[in-house]
């Protein structure tokens, strides 16, 4: 990273440092926010996931060709802003390959069509067939593209935190947080549950039937340990005022520009006439 | 200022009979009075009831007494209001972390945030708290990264903040190796040493042993013994309760045994 970088992230950290600190907090805290290093990812995420929200809805009511690749084009471009380019394009592919050869399969095999391009067994393959399945095809990537550029650069901490500096009730926030940093939690657990499991004799391995076999004996136990732990954590967190109403201060949020407000509004703007422009037949 | 149990009975939702029976019990400002039993002896119930958890928020019903801090009924305060009072630790670190936070100093000042502090209060709150437990330095960690020991003395510290008077410590070291254990033990002499009123919940008798003052048994849900440490520990009907003596005594009575000297 360039010193240029590394001074601007660290400008963007102290500015997200809630005002009234003592210097030296005021330091320490600007080193606990989630890093941020690049421009896109210094956006507000109320800004990212506006970009994110009108880009999918746009590609997905709009369809065709044009919006969907614009969509496309421009969170590819934002990925290569944000370093991230390599790292989203594998994520949008591994989520989704599975559901884009469906699609090809589905709309090429089975749509019905005046012009045969080919024909496969009982099936033939129309160009009406395959123009559904590109148009769709560009969906679900702009789709996945603008969701998978909006989480790669915002970090959940920093979501929630914004939510809650826009009012939104802390215990919603810490909710949503606490379930999302849950995940890899239970993950772990399953894992050593499984590893348990195995150690008692559990057939885990081999053919599908036998996995999915091995399965049940896991269940029982990951679900009670996830309930049982959500309770201790519920007494523990009440241990902790947590159920005391009103707001309560944050250390830091990221800063909200009036660039950005602005730029919501546009990126708003657009969306709305984009969409209206589709219903009067001009898009 | 007193912590006090006067003749609780307690009884979980659902069940017919109690878990807790006519138990009294006072701990006063540092002093550290220990709770020793077997399994489903009523310790886990003991300090929730103690805490005011119970049943404020976990339900059941108190079915006789009281429960007192500083000459407060805690029956009588918001949940949300126990925990300047009456703080209470569980014995694993990883489930009374809120997860919610990035680095350890965020984590301890979420309870003085939670109380509607400003956030240069709640970080001096967090900060003091760290000091007395010697853990300053794990301030930007994140919490979920410790060891159990650190993590333990992370949750301790969380439960300091909100400046309780009386702490209530449910097998804090369960989960902890020897290193860790250490160090909780070492960091509740502390606070004791400043006042706190500690009622810890343990089977680790060596570590009461070493700690306590007064310890309390306690067997199907009644307190059947309360005094000195020096005096529960030694008595040999400790072992019929389902709590193993500490290595000091089983040592000297295995010496008895073998009719050398002790």
């Amino acid at each position: 990273m360039t010193a240029r970088a590394d001074a601007a992230e660290a400008a963007h950290r102290e500015a997200a440092v809630q005002p009234g600190l003592e210097p030296e907090d005021a330091a320490l805290v600007a080193r606990l926010v989630p890093p941020v290093p690049s421009p896109y990812h210094r956006l507000n995420p109320l800004t990212k996931a506006a970009i994110a929200t009108a880009g999918s809805l746009a590609a997905i009511v709009v369809g065709g060709y044009p919006v969907p690749l614009l969509v496309i084009v421009a969170a590819l471009v934002s990925a290569e802003i944000a370093g991230l380019l390599g790292r989203l394009v594998r994520v949008t592919v591994a989520v989704g390959l599975a559901l884009a050869i469906s699609i090809v399969l589905v709309s090429t095999l089975t749509r019905a069509g005046e012009t045969v391009l080919f024909v496969i067994g009982p099936f033939d393959v129309t160009a009406e067939g395959v123009d559904f399945a590109a148009q769709t095809l560009l969906k679900v990537f702009a789709l996945s593209l603008s969701i998978g550029l909006f989480t790669l650069t915002t970090h959940p901490r920093a979501l929630v935190a914004d939510l809650e500096r826009r009012g939104v009730s802390s215990r919603f926030a810490f909710v949503a947080l606490a379930t999302i940093e849950a995940v890899p939690a239970m993950v772990r657990r399953a894992g050593v549950i499984a590893e348990a499991q195995r150690a008692r004799g559990l057939d885990s391995e081999g053919g599908v039937v036998a996995r999915a076999r091995g399965l049940l004996p896991l269940v029982g136990p990951v679900l009670i340990s996830a309930v049982t732990e959500v309770e201790q954590r519920s007494l523990a967190l009440e241990a902790r005022a947590f159920s005391r109403p009103g707001r309560r201060d944050l250390l830091w949020a990221m800063p909200d520009r009036g660039a950005e407000r602005a730029l919501r509004w546009i990126v708003g703007g657009v969306l709305l006439a984009v969409v209206l422009g589709h219903l009067g037949g001009l898009v | 200022m007193t912590l006090e149990l006067a003749s609780v009975s307690y009884r979980y939702a659902g069940y017919a009979r109690p878990a807790l029976r006519d138990v009294s019990l006072r701990v006063d400002d540092g002093e550290i009075v220990g709770i020793v039993g077997a399994n489903e002896a009523g310790k886990t119930t003991l300090c929730l009831v103690a805490s005011g958890l119970a049943p404020a928020s976990i339900g059941g019903r108190l079915l006789s007494g009281s429960v007192v801090a500083d000459g407060q009924d805690l029956a009588r305060i918001p949940v949300h209001g126990l925990a300047e009072r009456v703080a209470i630790g569980f014995q694993d670190p990883a489930t009374q972390l809120s997860g919610a936070t990035g680095s350890v100093i965020e984590e301890v000042a979420l309870g003085p945030l939670n109380l509607g502090m400003p956030g240069r209060e709640a970080l001096e709150r967090a900060h003091e708290a760290l000091d007395a437990l010697n853990i300053g330095d794990l301030a930007e960690r994140d919490p979920l990264r410790l060891s159990g020991g650190q993590g333990q003395l992370v949750v301790i510290a969380a439960l300091l903040a909100m400046r309780p008077r009386h702490l209530v410590l449910d097998e804090p070291t369960a989960q902890l190796d020897p290193h860790g254990t250490r160090l909780v033990a070492d960091a509740l002499r502390r606070l004791a040493a400043v006042g706190t009123a500690l009622l810890i919940a343990e089977h680790k008798t060596d570590l009461l042993d070493e700690l306590c003052g007064r310890i309390a048994v306690l067997d199907g849900g009644a307190l059947v013994g309360d005094g000195s440490a020096a005096s529960v520990l030694e008595d040999p009907r400790l072992v019929d309760r389902g709590v193993a003596p500490p290595s000091r005594v089983t040592i000297r009575r295995a010496i008895e045994a073998a009719g050398a000297a002790p």
